[in-house]
């Protein structure tokens, strides 16, 4: 449990770190891919996994593994101190208030569908106005529209200005005198724009908003403080931050918690069952019901560890470093289309060629070992507002070094030979 | 006008083998799907549409006099455009039982397509041939 005073500290040595040092962390970085060394590109959709976190998870496997918060005997003591070891862990990475405002669930899809049927299914009322932005990822906006549907709600939408992916804030202030909660992005998966969203959240608040912050591209790879950003919700997924897969984190601010109702039943959300009623445990365990991902929630606490050790501001830094090469190099292109803003952008690379489908240069670039992603980006109705049906993406990560980027180039320049 | 590509399936797999490395083979693919007579676009509906591959394609057919299809396809991608006209070597102008006789996969395993497209992409060419089945099935079963 590393106090966040240490987390400064170590992020002030951007300098210093050795980034290709830090690729030997990672066994799948020395994959070969059809007889390439392999180039991992497709970040923002999943992120790959430092031996510290795989050691984690094993090592919970073979010595400590039991089921939690039940057994008197020394297993199950073991497991919930690492299963409750990491909440703090998160509480800590997030500075949340406490570890009580810390949910575990499967991922930021689970997180904003929890809210969607808690929160929301018991606050919000027929013709009220979910707000939430032209950018959200499928997940920020399906859950809204089922709830929207089945109790009436309205959803509003902050649009954005164009192909530089910001975000119009000028209506803003109208758009939330007449909404009861807003959900957004922080960092959008297919644009790479970084939003506003500690001033976003301040206007709701002042508008009497509840705000949600998704939070899946940005708390691997930035300083994501929920006090600071002043959201009363915010999600991110384990496996997007070095974590495992199946594992998530659902922030929620206390007094909100302990005033909704539960998600599912089962197990462990309870405090006394009789046939015919229940009384419910306190937050957070009355929002996870069953038996958690223990292996998960250790593997999420070493992956926590690893990135702030590295440092976050550092981490972000590099992504931008990696992001600004691409950007630059694909402008040379005649004719192609580069999504986002021109600055301050993650590490986030949407792109279209003029002449070939992103399908296409996917496709060939995994033949030369580089992994990009092709497609919607589960992010449909903004590529339809873009006029275009598919996007090609590279999205980095601090494993990813200069010299991949320049393969990317180089790889996309010799595709493209193919199509003209 | 049965095989306006001008290439069997046979022709196909041989000159897989001739060209060594995937790459190749994926630009002689691309080469194939340039060839395709694009659909027009009063065809470029929902209900010509096919689902499950990540690029757009459309798909009909068409019965002829002799009770063979003609099947007219178009992507936005030329990868699937090359896929679309393998599937044409395969299936244009046969008739719904000789269809329904031959999954394709003999073919696909010939061409090692079944082991070097992704899972997605191979569900945008399994979408495709499912569509070609059941269209001709559905023909069986309800004759024009």
């Amino acid at each position: 449990m590393n106090p966040p005073a240490e987390t400064a500290n170590l992020a002030k040595r951007d300098e210093s770190v050795d980034w290709t040092a830090l690729r030997d962390d990672f066994p799948i970085l020395r994959e070969t891919v059809n007889g390439h060394p392999l180039v991992y590109l497709d970040n923002a959709a999943s992120s790959q996994k430092p031996q510290q976190v795989i050691d984690a998870v094993r090592r919970y496997y073979e010595h400590d593994n039991a089921n939690v918060h039940r057994g008197i005997h020394e297993l199950s003591n073991r497991a919930t101190e690492a299963y409750e070891g990491a909440r703090q862990r998160v509480a800590d990475y997030l500075n949340a208030g406490s570890r009580q405002e810390i949910i575990f669930t499967r991922g930021t899809t689970e997180g904003l569908n929890l809210i969607a049927n808690t929160w929301a299914l018991e606050k919000l009322r027929e013709g009220d106005t979910i707000l939430l932005t032209e950018m959200e990822h499928h997940s920020n906006l399906v859950p809204w529209q089922i709830l929207a549907n089945r109790i009436g709600a309205k959803l509003d939408f902050i649009e954005i200005t164009g192909d530089d992916g910001q975000l119009d804030l000028q209506w803003l202030d109208e758009q939330l005198a007449r909404a009861r909660l807003l959900s957004l992005t922080h960092i959008s998966n297919t644009m790479g724009t970084v939003n506003p969203v500690a001033e976003i959240c301040a206007r709701a608040r002042a508008a009497g908003v509840v705000t949600v912050v998704d939070a899946a591209q940005s708390a691997g790879h930035a300083q994501v403080d929920v006090q600071a950003i002043d959201c009363d919700f915010l999600a991110f997924s384990g496996h997007k931050t070095c974590g495992p897969t199946g594992i998530g984190v659902l922030y929620g601010r206390r007094e909100l918690l302990e005033a909704m109702p539960p998600y599912q039943g089962g197990g462990e959300m309870i405090l006394k069952v009789e046939y015919r009623d229940s009384t419910f445990n306190v937050a957070p365990h009355k929002f996870e019901a069953g038996t958690p991902n223990v292996a998960g929630a250790v593997g999420l606490h070493a992956a926590l560890d690893y990135l702030d050790a590295i440092g976050r501001e550092a981490i972000y830094e590099h992504d931008q470093r990696l992001a600004k090469r691409a950007c630059e190099r694909l402008a040379e292109i005649d004719g192609i289309r580069v999504f986002g803003p021109a600055e301050g952008r993650s590490g986030v690379v949407s792109f279209v060629l003029p002449d070939a489908h992103a399908l296409d240069l996917a496709t060939m670039a995994d033949q030369k070992g580089v992994a990009l992603r092709a497609g919607h980006h589960c992010n449909q109705p903004l590529l339809a507002k873009l006029g275009v049906a598919a996007t090609a993406r590279a999205s980095f990560y601090f494993y990813n070094t200069e010299s991949e980027v320049d393969r990317f180039i180089e790889v996309l320049h010799g595709v493209r030979k193919i199509f003209v | 006008m049965a095989n306006f590509l001008d290439t069997t399936v046979d022709e196909l797999v041989e000159n897989f083998e001739i060209l060594g490395d995937w790459e190749e083979r994926f630009a002689y693919l691309i080469e194939l799907g340039k060839k395709l007579p694009p659909l027009d676009e009063s065809e470029m509906v929902e209900d010509n549409r096919v689902h499950g591959c990540q690029a757009a394609v459309w798909l009909k057919m068409l019965p002829t006099n002799d009770s063979t299809f003609h099947i007219h396809a178009d992507s936005d991608a030329f990868i699937v455009k090359g896929l679309i006209a393998v599937l044409l070597m395969i299936y244009n102008g046969k008739t719904a039982e000789q269809i329904l006789a031959d999954d394709g996969t003999a073919t696909f395993a010939k061409l090692g397509l079944d082991r070097h497209l992704s899972p997605t992409r191979r569900n945008g060419l399994y979408s495709m041939l499912s569509r070609i089945k059941a269209l001709a099935a559905a023909s069986v079963a309800q004759p024009a």
